[in-house]
């Protein structure tokens, strides 16, 4: 059985190679087919060890594929690691991956590049399945690379528009210098454990660097600079609201099932070397409460719908950081898996919306879309009362999780916590409501064009509200009754540490979570009012962007601004600068005046190869003198 | 007779060249084809020598650590007071050799391919190519310095007429400027060559040509110690097996280690390892002896591009890591951590050099100087890992940059113009184009899964090793290192979202309907580098495997050489 776990690479890796190789044998209508069939193929391999993996049968097991590097005392292999946790992203990555598939027939359907685009997909589960299979660091670097790659041709799929180009680059620079970080963390780890793999390292870990908590800050520090690139935190947030230029489903794939979970996964993995160095854990608490702060602060004015969805997965992302920094790995992996849910569920509904508007992104110009698209609107519901943490939907739990450890921490983290939350519900539901409340403020052509999306499109956004409506279920927790299965699930060969025993009461539990909730109701009461009541319609020329506060938080507080004039100009000027002056100037000249030099020499010295006796009769004299003086002087 | 395969592989080239010279040839092409079929048998015979190879652990530079084996003395030179000069005919492949013989067979191969945007005097052109292909697998094969120097002129002659002749608009600057660089690192090298020869004997060759039973190797080595042979009596040989011998310098000469000559406080063997460094770093090259490197490739025709930066430049490294450390293993310890720094320089400078050019030719040229800092870098860590990625990047460079010149030349042949700023959305007109740079590009930048990113993994962890094991390469100076990983990224996506994305226009200068995409011959010369580099990015074993024993009995002889 073991030796068919190639497969679940590997059927992506075929379906990539097909596509891609055979691009113009395949009909344009097979193509989305045949992508699905290879990722829903590979899921149902991966629903082999992922139904006896929920039932706590699964033996973990590590099955190597081919000696990659192997340099005499030391053997690298490409090998997978299949235990609770990888199976876990695999069924995550293949399950919603499938659907994103599914999806993008319909969604796709009378674009040119449809099979390039499918070909793609392909090829971004295949890296992604990579990332979190490999059973060293090696391998998972490999995928973490290939998933840049995969966003880079992903987000400047529509290659004709520079914009698009621009936000692909910045996407896969922006990574390429968080994944610097992680090599470098790398490399220091197997210069002190003298091993890449996994369970090595893991298990000497605490004996190397007990007397070396510096040494394990730094190294997990590097680690974390990388997950800060994949997973979109500050500072290197930025490429992922540029991210949503690809095709809706592909922000879907980006922001739900792949790549931005990798930063979660590689720190859940290696937790034991995050739990050696407490100041890393907290560093990453801090960095994870400022993106969940400022992405939220950013969402609240944004007006494209899939900015705001996009810098609500910024947002979530933080909060899953913000887990992580407690020490609370196994609830930033269950908010990962209800986020994976709603997230891909609203991401293809603003697809399915946009599909309906014929492209028009801006929700100004929408309004009263819930007649038009039903499905599409029920689902939306769903998906927006899940990020917001309604009970009994998934989000409320996996949220709940959250904010119950910052309590723990202190009554602040509690706050700040619950204040992004509230941020978050204000600018979702600002934009639901936007969206699908009030009247139509699009053209009459776009009026005219509204339609529910074909059943290919609205079958996933079913499937994924279902899973967004029941997805917390796999975690209640003891308040509720329930046992924390999903804690449990992660702890078996205790691979993901289970938190202790909670230290609040009962009753501070229901008191903090009632106190949340109403918060919460406030906000929407409030939205409500103001975008569905008083009609508070954002105008087309931002005239309320008058107030300080708005414009920072419009022009996303300048962030792009700042980094393109500290750090992309300065980087064209020092190039420049380099290459004209010190390698023009410099070294090619010193190249060219010994060059000029010898030829002046040459005809200087011709001079003297002058034929005329005289002028020879006088050199020797000179010459005479010379040696006669030498010997004096001497 | 394993040797024969060998022997075929370096002279056959010479049999085409008598063919092609005595012959008149009016069809047109069949220079070509006779070039295209020379080098393929010499691919085929380079593969099979490379899957028959059998890795195996011996010392370094002994006569068993040496396959294919070719030996015939070839004369004697009595040179007065220096004693006698025995000169042979070794040829022999190792670990190191293999994958470098394997790599310029491809090269020349694919070079060759590549040949046909030669338009005028192809008899001259050819004859010189063909010429090439003896000197530059020589240069590798030879066993003794003094057959190596032979090849090595011999290969740097043809490429001065090769790019002078055939070259671009300042073909006479770009071959002088080549040809003055090479001739002053030639010049190094010959001195520290003659230095070398004063200052080793031979006694393997004394007791090989007195014929007498009862002279042993033993013997010499005492009567030598006891000064009761003089120096004029000496046989010495540069065969390499002899003057990578520390028991073999002559005592008192200027290479023994425990003389005392200084000039300027530096001891005569290291102004020797300097001049020898310096010889082999401007054929590599390295800041600051690059600067012939980006004209010369600028002016160059495609195919003696591919040549130059496929194989020329390898001989820098194959040199650094043959000859110079070995024979100055302790002097080259002591250098590493300068040139450890020369390397990061190399790869920082150039990358940031790169990210200001406008030709795309330019550009990679730069490129191709920031990639050979990993060389350097990995040679000076002195560890497996290290060298082991620096022959792994002398491979994978070897392919990667022979595959982006081509696609350089795929534009240049059809337009005329190589400005980045001239192209805009490429991809429209020619995808197939497109997909091969993308993918050229994004394995120069290092991708895993592609043979770059198995190089300088290696080279990286070779030089965190060194901090470690011999204390040489401070932690700081690899990581600026992978600063060059991120400006690399930097201009290869600048460029692609320049040239090829976007929508399609171009300069008035060019026009337009001269760009048409990958004709089939185009194709199978792209998708079969293409493939390599992908091969050897996944199964890297192909090659480690059969070169690894020889880089471990290397870094062992560097350890039990500096204790």
């Amino acid at each position: 059985m073991k030796d068919f776990v190639w497969l679940i690479p590997t059927l992506p890796l075929a379906g990539f190679l097909i596509l891609s190789l055979f691009k113009s044998f395949i009909p344009k209508g097979l193509s989305g087919y045949l992508a699905t069939l290879a990722v829903v193929s590979s899921f149902i391999v991966v629903l082999n060890w992922f139904i006896p993996a929920l039932r706590g049968e699964l033996t973990p097991f590590t099955w190597v594929a081919w000696d990659w590097i192997n340099l005499g005392k030391y053997h690298l292999n490409f090998a997978f690691q299949i235990d609770v946790l990888s199976i876990w992203f695999m069924a995550i990555i293949t399950g919603i991956g499938s659907l994103i598939h599914l999806y993008s027939i319909a969604y796709m359907h009378d674009d040119d590049g449809i099979t390039r685009y499918f070909s793609y997909l392909n090829l971004f589960i295949f890296s992604m399945l990579i990332l979190v299979m490999g059973s060293n660091f090696v391998v998972l670097f490999a995928g973490w690379e290939g998933v840049g790659l995969c966003s880079y041709l992903l987000i400047g799929f529509w290659f004709k528009n520079n914009a698009y180009n621009d936000a692909a680059k910045k996407a896969f620079i922006m990574n390429r210098i968080g994944d610097l970080g992680f090599l470098l963390g790398m490399l220091l780890l197997f210069m002190h454990v003298g091993s890449l793999d996994y369970t090595t390292v893991l298990e000497q870990a605490p004996q190397v660097f007990h007397k070396n908590a510096g040494l394990i800050t730094v190294i997990t520090l590097l680690l974390f600079v990388g997950a800060t690139g994949k997973s979109a935190q500050v500072p290197l947030y930025t490429w992922l609201p540029d991210a949503m230029a690809g095709p809706t489903p592909v922000s879907a794939l980006i922001h739900a099932a792949t790549m931005v979970t990798a930063g979660i996964y590689m720190i859940t993995r290696t937790n034991i070397l995050f739990d050696l160095a407490p100041i890393t854990l907290d560093i990453v608490y801090y960095i994870g409460t400022a993106t969940a702060i400022l992405a939220a602060l950013i969402g609240l004015t944004q007006n494209d719908i899939k900015k705001v969805l996009a810098y609500s997965t910024v947002s979530q992302l933080g909060f899953m950081f913000m887990a992580l920094g407690m020490g609370a790995y196994s609830i930033a992996v269950f908010h990962v898996t209800t986020h994976a849910f709603f997230k891909a569920l609203l991401f293809l509904g603003s697809g399915s919306v946009i599909h309906a508007m014929g492209g028009e992104q801006d929700i100004r110009y929408m309004g009263g879309l819930r007649h038009k698209l039903p499905i599409t609107f029920i689902t939306f519901l769903i998906g927006t009362l899940a990020i917001a943490g309604i009970p009994p939907l998934a989000g409320f739990f996996s949220k709940d999780a959250i904010l119950a450890v910052a309590f723990e921490h202190s009554p602040i983290y509690w706050g700040i916590g619950v204040f992004a939350a509230l941020l978050t519900t204000f600018y979702m539901f600002r934009m639901f409501f936007l969206t699908f409340f009030g009247s139509f403020r699009g053209s009459d052509k776009q009026k005219e064009h509204l339609h529910e999306s074909p059943l290919l499109m609205t079958l996933p956004l079913a499937v994924l509200a279902l899973l967004s409506f029941g997805g917390g279920f796999i975690n209640i927790p003891h308040v509720f009754g329930g046992h924390q299965w999903f804690s449990h699930y992660l702890n078996q060969k205790s691979l993901v540490p289970l938190l202790g025993e909670s230290s609040i009461s009962v009753t501070t539990e229901y008191i903090l979570m009632a106190i949340a909730l109403i918060l919460v109701m406030a906000t929407i009461l409030f939205t409500y009012i103001s975008y569905v009541k008083k009609h508070n319609i954002p105008s087309a020329d931002n005239s309320e962007s008058t107030t300080l506060g708005y414009k920072l938080s419009y022009n996303k507080f300048y962030i792009d601004e700042i980094y393109h004039s500290i750090i992309v100009k300065p980087l064209h000027i020092a190039s420049d600068t380099v290459f004209s002056f010190i390698e023009k100037y410099i070294l090619d000249g010193i190249v060219k005046s010994i060059g000029l030099g010898v030829q002046k020499a040459g005809s200087g010295i011709r001079h003297i190869q002058s034929g005329s006796t005289n002028t020879y009769a006088l050199f020797m004299i000179l010459g005479v003198a010379l040696v006669i003086l030498i010997q004096i002087v001497l | 007779m394993e040797s024969f395969g060998l022997t075929i592989l370096l002279w056959l080239p010479l049999l085409s060249l008598l063919v092609l010279l005595v012959g008149k040839y009016h069809q047109p092409g069949t220079l070509r084809t006779i070039t295209i079929v020379t080098t393929a048998i010499q691919l085929i015979i380079a593969v099979l020598l490379f899957i028959q190879m059998v890795p195996e652990y011996f010392p370094l530079h002994t006569s068993d650590s040496f396959v294919y084996k070719d030996f015939h003395p070839w004369f004697t030179l009595p040179l007065g007071q220096l004693g006698y000069l025995s000169v042979n005919y070794f040829v022999a492949v190792d670990g190191l050799t293999i994958s470098l013989l394997l790599l310029s067979s491809i090269v020349l191969f694919v070079g060759a391919l590549v040949s046909h945007t030669i338009q005028f005097q192809e008899k001259g052109y050819y004859a010189l190519y063909l010429l090439l292909c003896i000197s530059i697998p020589g240069c590798f094969v030879a066993q003794d310095l003094f057959l190596f120097f032979l090849f090595f002129e011999f290969m740097l002659l043809p490429m001065y007429f090769l790019i002078g002749i055939w070259g671009g608009v300042n073909k006479e600057y770009a071959a002088i400027k080549f040809f003055i660089y090479t001739l002053v690192g030639s010049l190094l090298i010959l001195v520290s060559f003659i230095i070398l020869y004063a200052s080793t004997y031979s006694p393997t060759e004394m007791v090989r040509l007195s014929g007498h039973s009862d002279i042993t190797v033993q013997s010499i080595q005492q009567a030598v110690m006891d000064k009761t042979i003089t120096t004029s009596d000496m046989v010495r040989s540069l065969s390499i097996q002899d003057v990578t011998k520390p028991t073999n310098i002559v005592p008192g000469s200027w290479l023994d280690p425990a003389s005392t000559t200084q000039w300027l406080g530096i001891s005569a063997r290291m102004w020797v390892f300097i001049a020898l460094l310096i010889g082999f770093i401007i054929k590599l090259p390295a800041i600051p002896f690059h600067t012939w490197l980006p004209d010369a490739h600028v002016e160059a025709p495609t195919a003696v591009s591919v040549v130059l930066a496929g194989i020329l430049l390898k001989i820098g490294g194959y040199g650094l890591i043959r000859i110079v450390w070995p024979i100055f293993p302790v002097e080259a310890m002591q250098a590493s951590t300068v040139i450890a720094i020369i390397g990061v320089v190399s790869i920082v400078y150039a990358a940031y050099v790169a990210l200001a050019q406008d030709d795309l030719k330019k550009m990679i040229a730069y490129s191709s100087v920031s990639h050979m800092g990993f060389v350097l870098l990995g040679i000076a860590s002195g560890t497996v890992e290290g060298i082991s990625g620096a022959v792994y990047q002398l491979f994978s460079h070897g392919l990667i940059s022979a595959l982006l010149f081509i696609l350089v030349g795929i534009l240049y042949e059809r337009t005329h113009d190589r400005s980045i700023a001239h192209y805009k959305g490429l991809l429209n007109k020619m995808p197939a184009f497109t997909v091969v740079v993308t993918i050229a590009f994004f394995a120069s930048l290092g991708l895993p899964g592609m043979s770059g990113f198995i190089a300088e993994i290696l080279v990286l962890i070779g030089a965190f090793q060194a901090s470690q094991v011999y204390s040489t390469i401070p932690i700081g100076v690899t990581i600026v290192a992978t600063i060059g990983l991120v400006v690399t990224a930097g201009y290869y996506l600048w460029t692609l979202q320049r040239m090829f994305f976007g929508k399609f226009s171009v300069h008035t200068s060019v026009d337009a309907h001269t760009l048409q995409d990958l004709t089939l011959m185009e194709k199978v010369v792209t998708y079969l580098l293409c493939g390599l580099v992908i091969l050897f990015g996944v199964l890297p074993s192909v090659l480690l495997d059969t070169i690894g024993p020889w880089m471990q009995t290397w870094v062992q002889f560097l350890q039990q050489s500096i204790q």
